[in-house]
């Protein structure tokens, strides 16, 4: 590991200048960061570590009804917030099936959003891999992929983002509150990470030194409460990433669907929000049919990038579920294999 | 707690009441919960330095250039060794002077031979500055073509497969008995590559001292390691002192002394101080062995009461390009199902890899989750249940040599677990099980079975004269509980209380106890220590019913109990006296007497000796999503005597966890054109997890062996993964209608 400066600001202006300077990187929970600098795949000059700025770790309700979760809460703490759960129940499943009990205990808000792509050939340095040099060309194309992009990718990169967390944040019209040299400003989420294109290593709307200070859902996010779901195929019962997961949000009201909210994991470079989904559902009656006309509009762009044809079907039946899951109701407490298929199992003894 | 031994090595079944079959607890569990067991990496001698290891990205080719000043220039980087500087060697790394000796790499060229192969070692004041040191080499190659997968170069019939079993071996005529067959099956499988996962990474903590070497690291096998040790630097044995006292995992990883261990060695003469050598993660994805990809086929023909008429099974496999280790799948074919013909058969490709080596289970594990989906197919194909299709075809003897079995309760295993289970109301028909949630629910189950072997050991056994004793051999821990097993039995040798009794074990300075490995170390060492605590009680018997003072005097060492410190008569149990009087009146400070455990020639002869089990599972898979979860898996297994069901439950329910993961989990993803394994982490190197395995049972079948050894032990290492694998897929075949054809089962094999 090379060696680097470590500075610990006491107050926002203060990291936001020391990061400001080129080769400089943020430390929050470190759980992805410090696997990056291992691995020789980012060798930041400068370490900022924010992990101790109090004003950044607050959960407040806002005025309006919205909310604002500080980039510093902990993946756990958020979860588990009884309050954050029951009004947002399908962010609460998200976060719980991610990672392990370790690692969420350390991971943060704003480090969820920005960890890095689990593509293989980004982190094997001996590989080509634009996200990481770019223009050296793309490994994962032609080689081992079938957990890779199938929609919204390009040739110069198939990666996909791996959060869970994002899922359904994006579906509810999450916000991202950054501050910079120019001060504040609120990106969409939906807008904040960026499809590859040409230059897959622009990955979000950050710019050098900015600061990602808080997530804020809007008021209506809370109106779903009571139909909303995740849910999350993987390879193995717990402690894996998606193969394809579905966030599913939605307001019935006489069997007609009044407003609803699809967005897709492990698809896509970002979290993929379907927006031609939700036009489909709207006003739709709330039904299998519906559903599966939703998830072929959802699916419609899909195109294998390698090995994974399969993970467009997989998402189309991910999509239906999620939303026949959404459909039935909120369950009254979170299922001990959180957004897993196995959640009903009776006796699930384990806590993921 | 009674404690008898009788002197005149009655066998061990017809004794009662000891500390052997006592459920004890880990006596090094408090210190491992508390962190104060000292593994091999806690060692930190005076002035010690790090050495990092350097190692290839390419898969084939040589270093062209290595950039040593840039990594010299670094700031606490203190040498680079290359094989320009690399110390002089007493033997040639890649000499194989017989089938156990591997080839190592040692820095003995500029060659690469595989990924992951150590190219340079950084030796450095800090971890740190030794890590960046050696990423400061920046290596540049001159690059070959990789060789990879199973199609990825000529295939040839190997000399020797395993421990160097013919590689095609029959008896009947195969082809006969399939044209004779009313149904026939015929079905391919793959297994993947699995790497050493072993919770403690490969280490070695080394002080030189003249031609003196003192080394702490992780053995399976101490004399072994000493003697190879040894060898490459041309000193005498007896100066090669290691200590292994805990292993976090061996699993066969740890059995031969590895490459990077000695490269560790050699930095320490290099720089004349200590060093400290510890593989990171990836980098046991290379030189400290494999289990090598297989694609098995079989073949098998059944008559019109289901009964086989031919059994043939071909393995082709791969190795590395410079050594020989071909992983045996096939064999598995000789040992458990009675067929009038039976043909086992193997071919491999070299490929640019590490040499495959031995692993938990090694041939047993990837043959089984073979032939158990195969006899799952032939049992459906006949229209048979597959435990009543494996009873017709039971084994009454070896079916491979005709030797009768040493004992073999496997018809109570498949009883007890199937019971147990509630195998009798499954439907043969698959895809017919719903749950209340509506997942596909299948059961599924296979035959567990793992060669009973001994190896060679020796222990010595002390009688003090404060009554107490000490047992010593050079034993291994590889965390399945030696220290306890192993004193349990030296108690019961000794005539002592397992408080008593000093045992010590885990170095190389101790008799040689042979290597913890092909689940023969119980049974091996443990004779050893058996005969040892013998001998010195003969000993002692001899000392008091000599002397006319003793209540024993002429009792003759046959008329002689030892039970709780204290000799007694055998005719008149209230005659006897404490060892510490005996040895006192002797005036004895103490008394020693040697054991060994190997196994006995002529029952070798005369007896097939395996360990037998059953294990049950029941597979939810989603019907839309393929994704699946075993949600009950029981086995029942007799293998001879059990020292401690404790320990013995555990090695079973971690051989049945790794059956899980070998049907859905474990795969080491080559990239194929490049050779190098893309997830070489515990992120995306997937084993079972908590949630995986939410309900497993173990049950132990009783079973006296006389013929194994005078204790009746067999071994339960790795029996567990056989059986249990196919087991998993066969209930997914059961819950789906599919069946699997590759391992580890994927989510697109079963969407539809
Ligand atoms: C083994 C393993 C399994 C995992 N499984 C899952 C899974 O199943 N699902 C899932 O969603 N995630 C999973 N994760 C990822 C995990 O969720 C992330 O590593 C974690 O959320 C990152 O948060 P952190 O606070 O530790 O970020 P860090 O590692 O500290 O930072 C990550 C990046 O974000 C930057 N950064 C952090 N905070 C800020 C900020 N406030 N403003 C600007 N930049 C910032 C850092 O500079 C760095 O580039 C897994 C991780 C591991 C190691
Ligand atoms: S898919 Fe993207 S991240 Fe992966 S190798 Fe290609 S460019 Fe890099």
């Amino acid at each position: 590991m090379r060696d680097f400066d470590y500075i610990r600001p006491a107050t926002i202006p203060d990291a936001i200048a020391a990061a400001a300077e080129p080769g400089s990187a943020y430390l929050a929970g470190g759980t992805n960061l410090l696997d990056l600098m291992k691995g020789g795949i980012t060798s930041p000059e400068r370490i900022v570590d924010i992990s101790r700025l109090p004003e950044l770790n607050r959960i407040e309700r806002l005025d309006g009804g919205g909310l604002r979760i500080g980039a510093l809460v902990r993946n756990a703490d958020l979860a588990h917030d009884p309050a954050f759960a029951k009004s947002y129940p399908a962010v609460a499943e998200a976060l719980l099936s991610g990672a392990s009990a370790q690692l969420r205990n350390a991971a943060t808000v704003g480090g969820n959003l920005l960890q890095r792509t689990r593509c293989s050939y980004f982190y094997d340095t001996a590989s080509a891999c634009n996200r990481r040099q770019p223009g050296a060309g793309c490994d994962a194309l032609g080689g081992e992929n079938r957990l890779h992009a199938v929609l919204g990718w390009s040739d110069a990169c198939i990666a996909t983002h791996p959060s869970d967390f994002c899922v359904p944040l994006v579906a509810l019209d999450a916000v991202v509150e950054i501050e910079g040299k120019k001060g504040r400003r609120h990106v969409t989420l939906e807008e904040f990470h960026r499809l590859p294109g040409e230059t897959p290593q622009r990955e979000n709307a950050l710019e050098p030194g900015d600061l990602i200070v808080a997530v804020r859902l809007p008021a209506e996010a809370a109106s779903f409460s009571a139909n909303a779901r995740y849910l999350k195929v993987r390879e193995r019962t717990s402690y894996a990433f998606a193969v394809v997961s579905a966030a599913a949000a939605l307001v019935v009201d006489g069997g007609k669907i009044r407003a609803a909210r699809l967005a897709l994991g492990g698809v896509a470079a970002k979290p993929w929000r379907a927006r031609t989904a939700e036009a489909v559902l709207l006003g739709a009656d709330a039904s299998e049919a519906t559903f599966a006309s939703a998830a072929d509009a959802a699916l419609a762009d899909a195109s294998p990038s390698g090995d994974n044809a399969f993970k467009i079907e997989l998402a189309r039946r991910i999509v239906v579920r999620a939303l026949m899951s959404a459909l039935s109701g909120t369950p009254e407490r979170l299922p001990a294999l959180p957004a897993s298929p196995f959640s009903n199992i009776p006796g699930a003894r384990h806590d993921a | 707690m009674t404690l008898e031994l009788s002197l005149n090595q009655q066998p061990a079944h017809a004794r009662q009441g000891s500390s052997i079959g006592q459920p004890l607890t880990r006596r090094d569990g408090f210190l491992k919960v508390t962190g104060a067991a000292r593994y091999a990496a806690d060692n930190h001698p005076p002035g010690m330095l790090y050495a990092v290891l350097a190692v290839s990205s390419i898969a084939r080719g040589r270093v062209a250039s290595l950039d040593v000043e840039a990594a010299k220039a670094h700031k606490g980087v203190v040498e680079v060794m290359t094989p320009q500087n690399r110390p002089a060697l007493a033997a040639d790394p890649d000499a194989k002077d017989h089938p156990f000796m591997f080839r190592l790499d040692l820095l003995q060229n500029d060659q690469v031979r595989y990924p992951n192969q150590s190219i340079a070692v950084v030796i450095a004041e800090t971890l740190e500055a030794a890590t960046e040191g050696a990423a400061l080499l920046s290596p540049r190659y001159e690059v070959l073509p990789a060789r990879v997968g199973l199609d990825g170069a000529e295939s040839f019939v190997p000399r020797g497969v395993g421990v160097g079993g013919p590689a095609v071996q029959h008896k009947g005529d195969v082809e006969a008995g399939l044209k004779s067959a009313k149904t026939r099956i015929e079905a391919t499988y793959e297994t993947p590559a699995q790497y050493h996962n072993a919770m403690e990474p490969h280490a070695i903590v080394v002080a030189w001292d003249g031609d003196t070497l003192s080394i702490d690291t992780p053995s399976q096998g101490l004399a072994m390691a000493q003697g190879r040790i040894a060898g490459l630097f041309g000193i005498a044995p007896e100066n090669v002192h290691i200590r292994s006292p805990f292993l976090g995992g061996g699993f066969g990883s740890k059995g031969m002394i590895s490459g990077p261990q000695i490269l560790g060695i050699l930095a320490a003469r290099l720089v004349g101080r200590p060093v400290k050598l510890v593989l990171r993660r990836e980098q046991m994805y290379g030189p400290v062995g494999h289990r090598a990809p297989t694609r098995q086929t079989l073949r098998m023909g059944m008559d019109g009461e289901g009964r086989l008429t031919a059994l043939d099974h071909h393995a082709k496999t791969t190795s590395s390009t410079f050594d020989d280790f071909f992983e045996p799948a096939a064999d598995a074919s000789h040992t458990l199902y009675a067929s009038p013909a039976i043909a086992t058969s193997h071919d491999a490709v070299r490929l640019d890899t590490g040499t495959p080596l031995f692993m938990r289970a090694p041939g047993e594990a990837t043959g089984s989750i073979a032939l158990e989906s195969a006899i799952d197919e032939a049992a459906y194909a006949c229209g048979m249940d597959p435990l009543e299709f494996r009873l017709r075809n039971y084994a009454e003897v070896e079916p491979m040599t005709g030797k009768p079995f040493s004992s073999k309760a496997l018809r109570e295993c498949y009883r007890q677990a199937a019971e147990t289970f509630g195998w009798a109301s499954r439907p043969l028909q698959p895809r017919l099980m719903r749950d209340a949630d509506g997942f596909l629910t299948g059961w599924g189950m296979g035959t567990a079975t793992f060669p009973a072997i001994m190896f060679q050991a020796e222990a010595r056994a002390v009688l003090k004269a404060d009554g107490s004793g000490v047992m010593e051999t050079g034993a291994q821990d590889m965390g399945q509980g030696a220290w306890t097993a192993f004193a349990q039995i030296a108690a019961d040798g000794l005539g002592l209380d397992i408080d008593q009794v000093d045992f010590r074990a885990g170095s190389s300075d101790l008799p040689n106890a042979g290597i913890a490995g092909g689940s023969g170390h119980t049974a091996t060492a443990g004779m050893a220590i058996h005969n040892a605590g013998a001998a010195v009680i003969a000993r002692l018997a001899d000392l008091a019913t000599g002397d006319e003072a003793s209540p024993l005097y002429g009792a003759g060492n046959e008329g002689v109990l030892a039970r709780g410190g204290r000799l007694y008569r055998r005719d008149d149990e209230s005659r006897g006296e404490s060892y510490a009087e005996i040895l006192t009146r002797a005036g004895l400070t103490e008394i020693e007497g040697h054991g060994k455990g190997a196994p006995d020639p002529a029952s070798q002869e005369n007896y097939a000796k395996h360990a037998h089990g059953a294990v049950f599972a029941e597979v939810k898979v989603d019907p839309d999503f393929g994704q699946i979860r075993v949600t009950r898996l029981v086995g029942a297994f007799a293998a001879g005597r059990v020292i401690n069901p404790r320990l013995v439950r555990s090695q079973y329910y971690g051989g049945m966890i790794w059956g899980v993961s070998f049907a859905l989990h474990e795969e080491a993803i080559t990239d194929r054109r490049s050779g190098r394994i893309q997830n070489a982490n515990l992120a995306e190197y997937h084993v079972p997890v908590n949630a995986d395995v939410p309900s497993v049972e173990a049950l132990l079948v009783h079973e006296d062996d006389p013929h194994v050894n005078a204790l009746g032990i067999k071994g339960v290492g790795e029996i567990g993964i056989t059986g249990t694998a196919g087991a998993v897929a066969n209930a997914v075949w059961h819950a789906t209608g599919v069946r699997p054809r590759r391992f580890p089962i994927r989510i697109e094999d079963l969407l539809g």
